[in-house]
């Protein structure tokens, strides 16, 4: 009923605000064109002036209202953010200016120069100077930005520090798998050929597999899988090798003010150092609730909106706690080679010196949690 | 005296097209109504039929636009009717997630293509370029047609796959595989995406077709004394459009055919490592997603000049003309627009800085990108200039241009943010960009399409448009188009990422459910303000008030000099001869100097 009522009006307002156009229209002929053309532009040169003004009131105003909702309210929570909000600051400044002054010379000038009998045109076909000028400082300011940028972006795209933890975070509709390298710090290789949603999410080689040349690889066996969280240390550079298992999705830290595509076979990275712990910061934004959210930033199909992950950003002591409680995800896939399980077994067949070291100091692990 | 007769009471006897030159074309005599309204080959109807096919796009675009901003804006409500109009797709009056895709998705494609390319450059392109370079039709005619024809066709398999039971595409107007690929991965990946990749392919084809024809009737078939330098701005904006079409559409087009084999004929183009929950591991190995993208943005950056070039070159003709001054820099704005058409072509990845890509590479797209500023500063100082000490009559044409010009600063200023890639790296994919794109290319665009309907509608039907309409159009719509654009570069702020169906889970994004109501709200609205311009456009058709002299805006250029109701051919006679530049406002003190004047002994020269 009431979204008839609402047609109703709408086009009740239509046809009032079409009838009272045309009625004018015709009281204009009557007039004379010459003249309503002439009381028209008086009204349309003021309406330049008044929207001018309240255009800027309105982007102040728009400012003071919303700047708190946004990330500038709140510190960069990595050491390459406060890079980004620092160039964001300087361009806004030179974006500003430009803005401002470009717009009031556009309104200002529709107002001042509106149709006038008295104004004699001053022909202006082309002025050298003037137009190498306006060419030159826009030239030597985008320099600047380029410059500024660049010494960024290639401090972003650098190599992570020798000392950085690795972690993979494979994309795949619709959540984020976390891999950590276990004991040996070696990631073990994986084929998504092994994918087995059950139990095997990443494909990691765990068993021979003739028919499409995969070997069982020991380094893939201590391997920390985890779904939804990551874990990382605050003031340790963190290396994100990024996967995706389906499409492609992005990794979006906005709180680090850092992404990075998730592509299918084709691995990317990124790495950044946090600053703040989650703890920290749920102190610095007064939100109790706060948390770092990993937001997938490219379309990825219906349930894009919700491809939610989360960062825990720890103190190396809590993350060292959190570390021992993990299990490599190969004993969850095959419980039998579980040390936990088999108090006795001592690795008889051994492929290789890593596989002893990862069994054993995976069993270090799981005895230190007992 | 009645209403009627007031309206009319100036109408003088005009030229129709039954007396103009005999030996050039005389079929037309017999012009049926097959021949005169659905296939015609002349270049104005062409144009027309460009015009209005693009506001049937332009409407359902926009309808779409305020169906998913329902959702963004009210997603606890239910809208009970939705379910009458979408069925599945709004189940309980709610907007499903995957109808929120497919509507986001194809409000992109027709936006971008189906009006902004076809309903702009095909619309003022045709209309313009042989009446403004003193042309009879276009170099060919036949293909004129065809090029209309085969976006006619374009639509149709584009509507079509609105009504298939697995909806139509919902991957984004950019289509990234695999998603676009997949069927498994996503519902509108199945018929909705075959009908996409066809519709789209015929779009190029009709893009094509016109293109040649533009950039062969501008070189070719300019009138005596018309020399390049002498072209209106207009011509020039919409030659380079037509170039980069050419040189562009192609590769996309290569890009598609890659993406139909991969989808039907087993080829691993752009797939590799894929395992899709609902099918398990994929056989195809070594190819590369971001193929693609390459291919897609070699065109789909272009393509934002192709939209944008055309509302530049009217503007700079509108503002000349009613500053009653000239266009201040001819040259540096037909150099501009060469400058900005070569590095269109040059900066296309910068929409992948966060794909992966080589960093050095990165870095030169970088340095390409915001080289563009320039150019564009030049424009928009140019443009400024003219209207320095003119003598404005603000016609609404020339309120929509002076609208575009503060528009295209507006979103222009932002694309330095996100052409630096230090700064994409954080904003790319968020509501900053959408606030960028729509207000520089969307509304901006809009505004020049806006600001050439208005202007040239008394050449097109021998009427004018409501003039006080007018005036409400461009208020209402230019406060609409900043108060749903401007908040959103905050969002971008805040991170909040583009495409998302609802933002209620996310701790970092919920915050703005108010402002979220706010720009639904005024979104609606506006989208009501335009059906009022196409109320006024086709009451003005048939009602509105007759034009009574061939030059209504006092205006230089050639087409000022044909009949009120030109003829398929324009002129009566000979096609005249043009002795000078289209922007001789103002000189020695004549308010203006038509083309086809000859150069007077005591002129001065500039």
């Amino acid at each position: 009923m009431s979204t008839v009522l609402v047609i109703a009006v709408a086009v009740l307002v239509f046809l009032v605000i079409f009838q009272i156009a045309k009625a004018s229209e015709y009281v204009a002929i009557l007039k004379g064109e010459d003249r309503s053309r002439k009381e028209n532009n008086k009204i349309n040169g003021f309406f330049m002036i008044t929207f001018l003004i309240a255009g800027l009131i309105g982007v102040y105003y728009c400012n003071e209202l919303l700047v708190d909702k946004t990330l500038f309210a709140q510190p960069s929570a990595s050491v390459q953010g406060e890079r980004v909000d620092d160039m964001m600051k300087l361009t806004l400044v030179i974006t500003g200016i430009v803005f401002v002054l470009t717009q009031i010379a556009l309104f200002v000038f529709a107002y001042k120069y509106q149709e006038n009998d008295n104004r004699k045109v001053f022909f202006f076909p082309h002025n050298n100077t003037m137009e190498i000028i306006w060419t030159v400082i826009p030239a030597i300011a985008l320099t600047v930005l380029v410059v500024i940028g660049l010494r960024n972006w290639f401090f972003f795209t650098s190599d992570a520090p020798k000392e950085s933890a690795v972690v993979e975070v494979t994309g795949k509709q619709f959540g984020w798998i976390f891999r950590y390298a276990g004991e040996d710090g070696v990631f073990g290789k994986k084929y998504y050929r092994m994918i087995d949603p059950a139990n095997n999410s990443l494909g990691l080689n765990w068993r021979d597999s003739a028919d499409i040349n995969i070997k069982d690889d020991p380094a893939a066996h201590d391997d920390i899988v985890q779904d939804q969280t990551m874990y990382v240390v605050k003031e340790k550079p963190v290396k994100l090798i990024i996967n995706s298992r389906d499409v492609i999705h992005d990794v979006g830290l906005s709180a680090f003010r850092l992404k990075m595509d998730a592509v299918p076979g084709t691995p990317t990275t990124l790495w950044f150092t946090p600053k703040y712990t989650t703890k920290e910061m749920r102190e610095i934004t007064g939100n109790p609730n706060y948390q770092y959210e990993i937001s997938c930033d490219q379309m990825c199909g219906n349930g894009h909106y919700s491809m939610k992950g989360i960062i825990e950003v720890v103190t190396q002591a809590e993350y060292d706690e959190w570390q021992a409680k993990q299990k490599p995800a190969y004993y969850a896939a095959f419980p039998d080679k579980d040390p936990s399980n088999q108090q006795q077994a001592v690795p008889v067949a051994v492929d290789s010196a890593k596989k002893v070291t990862a069994l054993s100091s995976a069993k270090s692990i799981s005895t230190a949690s007992n | 005296m009645s209403n009627e007769a007031i309206l009319h009471s100036s109408v003088v006897a005009h030229d129709h097209h039954d007396s103009h030159d005999d030996t050039h074309h005389e079929h037309h005599h017999h012009e049926t109504f097959i021949t005169k309204y659905v296939f015609s080959q002349d270049h104005k109807m062409i144009a027309k039929q460009f015009l209005i096919t693009g506001m049937f796009w332009a409407v359902l675009g926009g309808f779409m636009s305020v169906l998913f901003r329902l959702q963004l804006g009210y997603p606890d409500s239910t809208f009970p009717w939705l379910e009458d109009i979408i069925g599945k797709w709004g189940k309980g009056g709610h907007i499903s997630a995957e109808a929120y895709y497919a509507l986001v998705t194809t409000h992109g494609t027709v936006l971008v293509f189906f009006v902004l390319t076809a309903g702009l450059s095909g619309t003022f392109a045709n209309l313009l370029i042989p009446l403004q370079v003193g042309a009879r039709d276009m170099a060919s005619p036949f293909m004129n047609m065809l090029s209309y024809w085969f976006f006619f066709l374009a639509g149709l398999v584009m509507l079509s796959s609105i009504f298939v039971e697995t909806g139509p595409f919902s991957g984004g107007w950019t289509a990234y595989p695999p998603l676009s690929a997949l069927g498994s991965a996503s519902p509108g990946s199945k018929t909705g995406m075959d009908l996409w990749i066809i519709a789209m392919a015929l779009f190029v084809v009709s893009s094509l077709l016109g293109g040649l024809n533009y950039i062969a009737t501008i070189l070719n078939m300019r009138t005596k004394g018309m020399s390049m330098t002498r072209l209106p701005l207009t011509i020039w904006a919409l030659f380079f459009t037509a170039v980069l079409g050419v040189l562009s559409f192609p590769v996309l087009l290569s890009g598609f055919i890659l993406l139909i084999f991969d989808r039907n004929f087993g080829t691993s183009f752009y797939l590799s490592d894929i395992f899709v929950s609902s099918v398990g591991a994929l056989p195809n190995e070594g190819g590369s997603a971001i193929l693609f993208q390459h291919l897609f943005w070699f065109l789909g950056h272009p393509e934002v000049y192709i939209i944008l070039l055309p509302a530049m070159g009217m503007v700079s003709e509108i503002l000349s003309t009613n500053a009653r001054k000239p266009i201040f820099g001819y040259m540096a704005m037909v150099g501009s627009m060469f400058a900005i058409a070569i590095l269109a072509f040059l900066v296309w990845a910068h929409h992948m800085f966060v794909t992966g890509l080589n960093p050095f590479l990165g870095s030169i797209f970088v340095l390409l990108t915001l080289l563009i500023a320039v150019p564009s500063a030049i424009k928009v100082f140019n443009w400024i200039t003219t209207l320095w000490r003119g003598n404005i009559r603000f016609t609404p044409a020339m309120l929509f241009a002076i609208g575009f010009v503060s528009l295209f600063i507006s979103g222009g200023l932002t694309g330095i943010w996100l052409g630096n890639s230090a700064i994409d790296i954080h904003l790319h994919d968020t509501y900053f960009v959408i606030a960028h794109f729509h207000i520089v290319m969307g509304v901006a665009s809009m505004f020049g399409m806006f600001a050439g309907i208005y202007h040239w509608f008394p050449k097109m039907y021998g009427r004018y448009l409501n003039n006080n309409l007018g005036y409400i159009h461009f208020w209402l719509t230019m406060i609409g188009a900043y108060l749903i654009f401007w908040p959103m570069h905050y969002q971008g702020f805040a991170g909040m990422p583009r495409r998302y169906y609802d933002f209620s889970v996310w701790e970092s994004f919920k915050q703005f459910a108010d402002l979220n109501r706010f720009i639904s709200t005024v979104a609606t609205i506006v989208f009501f303000v335009q059906i009022m311009f196409l109320f006024n456009f086709f009451y003005s058709i048939f009602k509105g008030r007759k034009v009574t002299s061939t030059n209504p805006w006092s205006s230089n250029t050639l087409e000022w000099t044909t009949p009120i109701n030109p003829g398929h051919g324009n002129w009566v006679g000979e096609i005249p001869e043009v002795h000078r530049w289209a922007y001789d406002y103002g000189k020695d003190g004549k308010d203006f100097i038509p083309q086809t004047t000859p150069v007077g002994d005591d002129e001065s020269v500039h």
